[in-house]
């Protein structure tokens, strides 16, 4: 019984999923994670997940490009090497903007992305901490730490009457990928 | 979830019996997890062949240079760059799918997205292809790039609409594979959880360690909202970009302001159309009928009608205002088009473009599998004529007669062209065999709220309206992968 780490609780209905979690928190028993085959909408606001800022990433970063790409255009075609070109302005400002549109796109598309990837520990290669492998499949799992919940029966029998399909009291952490 | 209730007058989204969560990931996954079938193989190597001939041609190119193709001193721009913006264009659809549709909730675009954005990232690569064979010493290509040189630095001219273009492809290239293989990770990591092995092992890497945590799920949604909203003006500025190529130039025939809107549009066309002749495929040779329905199939007809006569408009007002601009080259320019020595190009592209699609106001064309696939074809060819006649017509008669000739491609131009299209084929063959070909996750997301079974439990339950359930069912007669017992339902 001590050496249970995590009680997974099994469904196979993102309905019955939402209910079991209600239910846990009805009999104050502390979720650690979700893990669903597919986003579930309106679950961050019953686990008090807090907004995701990313959009302001996305933003800053996307300025970041406008400004790199007017200040590199700046630099090379008035400031470094001035030309000629039909006796026009050296800075034509209207034909800067495509660029500064490109590079802010793309700026803010990799930044972003890249920014998602660090927080969320995604990288090639990375070990995947799954708890259970069907997961990513056709299970919605809810996780609980066993240390800290420590009735346990009490929780496997929460997890049934809402619907889980299968209660696995798990002695390691994460599945073994070797 | 359930706070998604969708109207049961709307067309299911994935059809069939028993479907389950698990059904969807066997289902799609048949073509990754068990060896290729026969139809696979044969276009595999039809495929790998045309590849081929692309390596041999565009080596043949590199080697003796581009006076190996059909170009004269009047014609200087002919099947390479109508190739390019042919492809370029054949990439839109992939990201219009993928993020104008998902600004607009159209959750049809759910079953599709997947293969359409492969499809744009495999099309953009084909064109960029012809960017470098067409340089002639390929090896400068950096010399596009603002890169520090021994010259003094000499920069680019970014005034230069061909500056603009290496942005414009560039950035919308990596920024489509980063939305491309961000949605991907969670299908990537559905094979891995199911793979032993060096399989396991390889689809381990490539997943990134995706787990599917709420964290995860959450800010990978915001991702794909704001990558959708950042790559749909992205899109639209790329063929913008390309039409300014030939729009800001002082050639007649292609100094017109309305070159954006119509290369836009033509790239919708062309990209549903390509999307169009591989799904209809794919979804017959893979069992994919349950989740691209005749739904989907009429929907991108749909499309296709609308920006066919966006399309229509265009051509008939660049005629107009060729006549009504009082410039007589402009006016000979189109003259030209219309009945001179390519008078046959232009009639090809105006019958492969704007009449032959109209044929899809007919609910008959436009829900039949073979003529979808054959218009598509047909809207293919119109489009690649519709670049041919654009640039070889303005070209091949220009302001002096004595320079006046007629372009004839060589073998090395066709070469180059079949070749491209085997490395189309190629790629996209082997992405559906190494990658789901739907997006699993986001067709889990229509289970619930949006399949035909979900619907005919409300009826069953009788939890809607009697006369909005008839309607429903009746509707299905059109769907061709719909149960048999359809009828049965009708009779309770």
């Amino acid at each position: 019984m001590s050496n249970i780490k995590y009680i997974l609780g099994h469904f196979e209905d993102p309905d019955d999923l939402m209910h079991g979690i209600d239910k846990l928190q009805e009999n104050s028993v502390s979720i650690y994670d979700v893990y669903t085959p597919m986003p579930i909408h309106g679950i961050e606001d019953k686990l008090g997940i807090k907004r995701s800022r990313l959009g302001k990433v996305a933003f800053c970063f996307g300025l970041t490009g406008t400004i790199t790409a007017i200040s590199m255009i700046t630099y090379m075609l008035v400031i470094d090497w001035p030309m000629n070109i039909g006796g026009k302005p050296h800075f034509a400002f209207p034909d800067f903007i495509p660029i500064m549109f490109e590079l802010t796109v793309l700026f803010s598309a990799f930044g972003m992305v890249g920014t998602y990837f660090f927080v969320n520990h995604l990288a090639p290669g990375r070990a995947p901490r799954v708890m259970d492998l069907r997961a990513t499949n056709d299970r919605f799992v809810i996780a609980i730490d066993a240390k800290t919940n420590t009735s346990h029966d009490q929780i496997d029998n929460i997890l049934k009457e809402a619907g889980a399909v299968e209660v696995k009291h798990n002695e390691r952490k994460y599945v073994s990928y070797e | 979830m359930s706070s998604h209730h969708e109207s049961i007058l709307r067309e299911p989204l994935v059809t069939g019996e028993n479907i389950t969560y698990s059904k969807v990931t066997e289902d799609i996954l048949v073509p990754v997890e068990n060896k290729p079938n026969k139809a696979w193989w044969i276009g595999f190597i039809v495929s790998a062949l045309g590849a081929g001939l692309w390596v041999f041609s565009v080596s043949w190119t590199f080697w003796f240079g581009i006076g190996e193709w059909g170009l004269n001193k009047t014609v200087g721009w002919a099947w390479d760059i109508t190739g390019f913006v042919w492809w370029v264009g054949i990439g839109h659809a992939g990201t219009l799918i993928s993020a104008v549709l998902l600004l607009f909730r159209q959750n049809w675009r759910n079953s599709i997205n997947r293969s359409a954005e492969a499809m744009t990232i495999f099309a953009v690569i084909c064109a960029a292809s012809y960017i470098i064979s067409h340089m002639g010493r390929p090896w400068l290509f950096t010399w596009a790039l603002p890169l520090p040189n021994q010259y003094g630095s000499l920069w680019v001219n970014f005034n230069s609409p061909l500056v603009w273009d290496v942005f414009a492809i560039s950035t919308y290239f990596s920024v489509s594979l980063v939305f491309w293989y961000t949605g991907l990770l969670p299908d990537i990591a559905t094979i891995r959880d199911r793979a032993k092995g060096t399989r396991r092992r390889v689809y381990s890497i490539l997943s990134f360690g995706w787990n599917g945590s709420v964290k995860t799920w959450q800010r990978f949604e915001l991702v794909s909202l704001i990558l959708a909203g950042v790559s749909t003006p992205l899109v639209l500025s790329v063929h913008t970009i390309v039409s300014m190529d030939f729009a800001t130039s002082l050639v007649p025939g292609w100094h017109t302001t309305i070159f954006p809107p119509y290369f836009v549009a033509g790239a919708i066309f062309s990209g549903f159309a390509m999307v169009q002749t591989l799904l209809l495929i794919t979804r017959k040779v893979m069992n994919f009928e349950n989740y691209i329905t005749m739904f989907h199939i009429e929907s991108m007809n749909k499309i296709i009608i609308l920006t066919g006569s966006i399309v229509g408009v265009a051509y008939l007002t660049e005629l107009f205002i060729a006549w009504y601009s009082g410039v007589e080259y402009e006016q000979y320019a189109f003259l030209n088009r219309v009945s001179g020595p390519y008078w046959w190009a232009y009639w090809i592209m105006m019958t492969c473009n704007v009449i032959s699609p109209q044929l899809f106001w007919i609910k008959k064309v436009r829900t039949s599998i073979a003529l979808s696939w054959i218009l598509s074809i047909v809207v293919n060819i119109g489009m690649w004529f519709e670049r041919f006649v654009i640039i070889v017509t303005s070209l091949h008669r220009d302001y002096l007669p004595s320079s006046w000739v007629m372009f004839y491609p060589s073998w090395v131009d066709v070469g180059v062209f079949i070749g491209s299209i085997g490395v189309f084929f190629t790629l996209f063959l082997l992405f559906l065999r190494v990658l789901p070909a739907i997006a699993m996750a986001e067709v889990k997301l229509l289970l619930k709220s949006s399949s035909d079974q979900a619907k005919k439990k409300l009826i069953a339950e009788k939890a809607v309206d009697s006369g909005e359930a008839e309607y429903y069912l009746e509707s299905l007669e059109k769907y061709d992968s719909i149960s048999p017992k359809v009828a049965e339902f009708q009779k309770v």
